[in-house]
């Protein structure tokens, strides 16, 4: 059997209606489960970027970019292992003022942890943190004992450490197409 | 029938700039992407675009089916037959869902198609309005590409986009919904070919070093063989393809979708690979030391069980999708590109070159399959018609020359295996879906397409009923199709597995039948004849042959005849059985 691993799946598209329900599609015919999905508008403007974090194998995963890469709308597609980009995941936690007047331990976890307090309300207070999912499911362990209103986390979001631009791989694309085809 | 016939006056498109509704836009746009024939069925979502189609009705042709599943397998065979996109037109809803099957038969054989579909006006989309549905969503899984256009000034830049996608690559069907609004909404006529797409590389170019390892790889070669599959018909490849093989002395083999790229009659024709293929292709696979293999995706109906398939040999892949590239079969040289633009790169780098004695073990082969198998179906002397015998008959009697449709199960693959194809883009057949039902309006987009070459449809007693409609449209336009109905009161192809894997349990497939030719006759109109006598096979041929419009031939074939030889599912190439 082979090894089944976590990859980052980078997307790089059209902004267009419909696309993502594209790709999706392209994971679920193979019954492979979305762990994390992130999109945003890239810095080249009109590109979309989605950032896919799935845990499967290589053979299916170089399957999968290969099927995205085919998408009309998709420009360039990527996967990568997690030793190969810089990832962050944002999580947000609500707990009870209460609980943090009542002792110092939140307000250690909070330093401890290298999180911020984003609000304080007479009602609640609002934390975040950023960092990898073992560090924020850390955190949430932590604060589960003190009353924890809410919790959320964000998709992965990823760059890569290879240094080729986007910009480069789609030049090189361009250049490697006949377009003086028959059409 | 009282309907207003008054002659089209409206011929010429307008000039640049001037005002027109979204549906003369979408009338025009086809006019401008060359579209002779539209295959469709009106309804109320797409009633704007059908008033506009009226005035130009003698510049595109519009058949009208009986069902639009129909509309979407008769467009499919146009397009095979002339390489350029059918034109599917339905209403939105119900008729939107009728195509999905025609979509997804287009989809993974590769079939270029653009279907419209007219949609409830923009403001009601999500609303459940009548005849509402997510076509977007629906069609997505089996389509190329689609759109859903809001606005009538987004016709005619979508309507190119949607030809340039459909045709270009590996070509695929491409849906677009308009909705009611956009149909009746004003713009200025404007209308530009689609010619790049910013995140759309159709074309790869052909890496030359690829090339000059396939090529050293040929001519060192002892026992290559060739599969050619579609994409040699798709690309145009089928001269390239003949000066290669000749060239290099290759024996060549054609898959299901590929058959008629090649002529049967040629000494290096060698059958069809895969389940029900012939005997040579197959063993041989395991046995040559190069397999080259042009526009075809390693289906599991042709390489049988993977890790003993071809394990010996070299293979050179040639395929413009590279997602098939080590899909199935891993290869030792893959040239991604279109096959035409790779091999005449590839023909000066390849030599003369003789393989006389393996291309004659070939022979030997088929000498053993004839033997076996072949000539007992062809000749048979029992009471019953054998399928072999009919399409055999035919194929003589009309020279390899016809264009010939299949439905799908047991007599498909009779007639891949018998009818010996000596003009190119003459067969058209569901492969990939193996698609009931597609055989009877498939001849009739076939015979649209060349109203000028005989155009035969053979189809069983499943398959027929399942489009049977069609015989409607086939009256209405007065089409001269030549179906031939090898009935066997059996679904015939699921009876066989039943008899040879689960223990002749006929699990819910003989069928109870109508009388086929009072259906046709009698409701239609259109000229029969019912045979079960072997005596009267060759008269009946004739007849069928001479007529002059549509004509339905139902020949009455041996209840259980299983097809032979045949790679049971999960077997190795090299293991067929021959009963």
């Amino acid at each position: 059997m082979e090894k089944v691993e976590e990859f980052t799946v980078k997307v790089y598209s059209e902004n267009h209606i419909g696309l993502l329900n594209r790709l999706t599609i392209i994971f679920t015919r193979r019954k492979v489960n979305i762990e994390s999905l992130t999109t945003s508008e890239y810095h080249l403007p009109g590109v979309h970027s989605f950032t896919i974090v799935i845990n499967t194998t290589e053979s299916m995963i170089r399957k999968i970019t290969s099927q995205i890469q085919k998408l009309v709308d998709v420009m360039k597609t990527f996967y990568y292992r997690t030793d190969e980009i810089i990832y962050q995941e944002i999580a947000l936690y609500k707990v009870p003022t209460s609980a943090l007047l009542e002792s110092n331990e939140i307000e250690q976890l909070v330093r401890r942890y290298n999180a911020r307090i984003l609000e304080v309300t007479p009602e609640y207070t609002a934390i975040e943190k950023t960092g990898h999912k073992e560090d924020t499911q850390e955190l949430l362990e932590k604060l589960k004992p003190f009353k924890l209103l809410e919790f959320v986390r964000s998709g992965r979001v990823a760059i890569t450490k290879p240094m080729k631009e986007l910009r480069v791989h789609l030049q090189e694309l361009e250049e490697a197409t006949d377009y003086s085809n028959k059409y | 029938m009282k309907t207003n016939d008054k002659k089209p006056t409206r011929k010429e498109l307008p000039a640049e700039g001037t005002e027109v509704t979204g549906s003369e836009a979408l009338i025009f746009s086809l006019m401008k992407e060359d579209v002779g024939t539209i295959f469709g069925y009106p309804g109320g979502a797409i009633m704007p675009v059908y008033d506009a189609l009226f005035d130009y009705r003698d510049r595109i042709n519009h058949i009208l089916v009986r069902h639009e599943q129909g509309a979407a397998h008769a467009a499919e065979s146009y397009a095979k037959i002339l390489g350029k996109p059918g034109v599917v037109m339905v209403t939105s809803g119900p008729g939107a869902t009728n195509l999905i099957t025609g979509l997804a038969n287009a989809m993974i054989d590769s079939v270029p198609m653009v279907a419209f579909s007219g949609q409830v006006p923009s403001g009601l989309l999500g609303t459940d309005a009548f005849q509402e549905t997510d076509v977007m969503g629906i069609t997505m899984p089996v389509t190329k590409w689609n759109y859903q256009i809001t606005k009538a000034d987004e016709i005619p830049e979508i309507v190119a986009k949607a030809f340039y996608i459909a045709s270009t690559g590996r070509p695929g069907p491409v849906m677009i919904d308009i909705t009611k609004d956009a149909q009746f909404g004003k713009m200025k006529w404007h209308y530009e070919k689609c010619r790049k797409i910013r995140s759309y590389f159709p074309y790869p170019k052909v890496q030359m070093d690829k090339v000059e390892e396939a090529a050293h790889l040929i001519n060192k070669a002892k026992k290559p063989l060739l599969i050619a599959g579609q994409g040699v018909l798709i690309s145009n490849a089928q001269k390239e393809l003949m000066q290669l093989v000749t060239r290099a002395d290759i024996p060549v083999t054609t898959t299901l979708l590929g058959l008629s790229s090649f002529p049967a009659d040629h000494p290096l024709y060698v059958g069809m690979p895969g389940m029900h293929g012939n005997m040579a292709p197959n063993i041989k696979t395991n046995e040559c030391d190069l397999l080259i293999a042009i526009g075809m995706r390693f289906d599991d109906r042709i390489t049988g069980r993977l890790d003993d398939y071809a394990t010996q040999a070299k293979i050179i892949h040639f395929e413009i999708d590279h997602s098939e590239i080590g899909k199935n079969v891993p290869t030792d040289v893959a040239i991604v590109a279109d096959a035409r633009d790779a091999l005449t790169k590839l023909l000066p780098l390849v030599k003369e070159n003789d393989h006389k004695e393996w291309v004659e073990s070939f022979r030997k082969e088929y000498d053993n399959e004839y033997r076996k198998v072949i000539r007992p179906a062809r000749e048979s002397r029992g009471d019953d018609i054998k399928m072999d015998e009919v399409v055999h008959m035919i194929s003589e009697k009309t020279d390899g020359q016809a264009i010939v449709v299949t439905d799908v199960g047991q007599h498909q693959m009779v007639v891949a295996r018998n009818y010996r194809f000596k003009q190119s883009r003459s067969f058209v057949t569901s492969g990939g879906l193996g698609t009931m039902g597609f055989g009877l309006p498939a001849a009739v987009g076939a015979k649209v397409a060349r109203p000028d070459r005989m155009v035969i449809g053979f189809t069983g007693d499943g398959g027929f009923q399942m489009t049977i409609q069609e015989l409607g449209t086939i009256a209405q336009h007065k089409l001269p199709v030549k179906m031939v109905l090898l009935n066997n009161s059996f679904l015939g192809m699921v009876r066989q597995w039943q008899d040879m894997f689960f223990d002749k349990r006929y699990s819910f497939t003989e069928l109870a039948n109508p009388e086929f030719t009072k259906i046709a006759s009698e409701g239609y109109g259109i000229a029969s004849k019912f045979i079960k006598k072997r005596e009267d096979l060759e008269s009946a041929v004739e007849e069928m042959l001479a007529h002059k419009g549509p004509y339905l031939l139902e020949v009455k074939v041996m209840k259980e005849q299983n097809v032979f030889p045949m790679v049971p599912a999960g077997a190795s190439v090299s293991n067929m059985v021959t009963e």
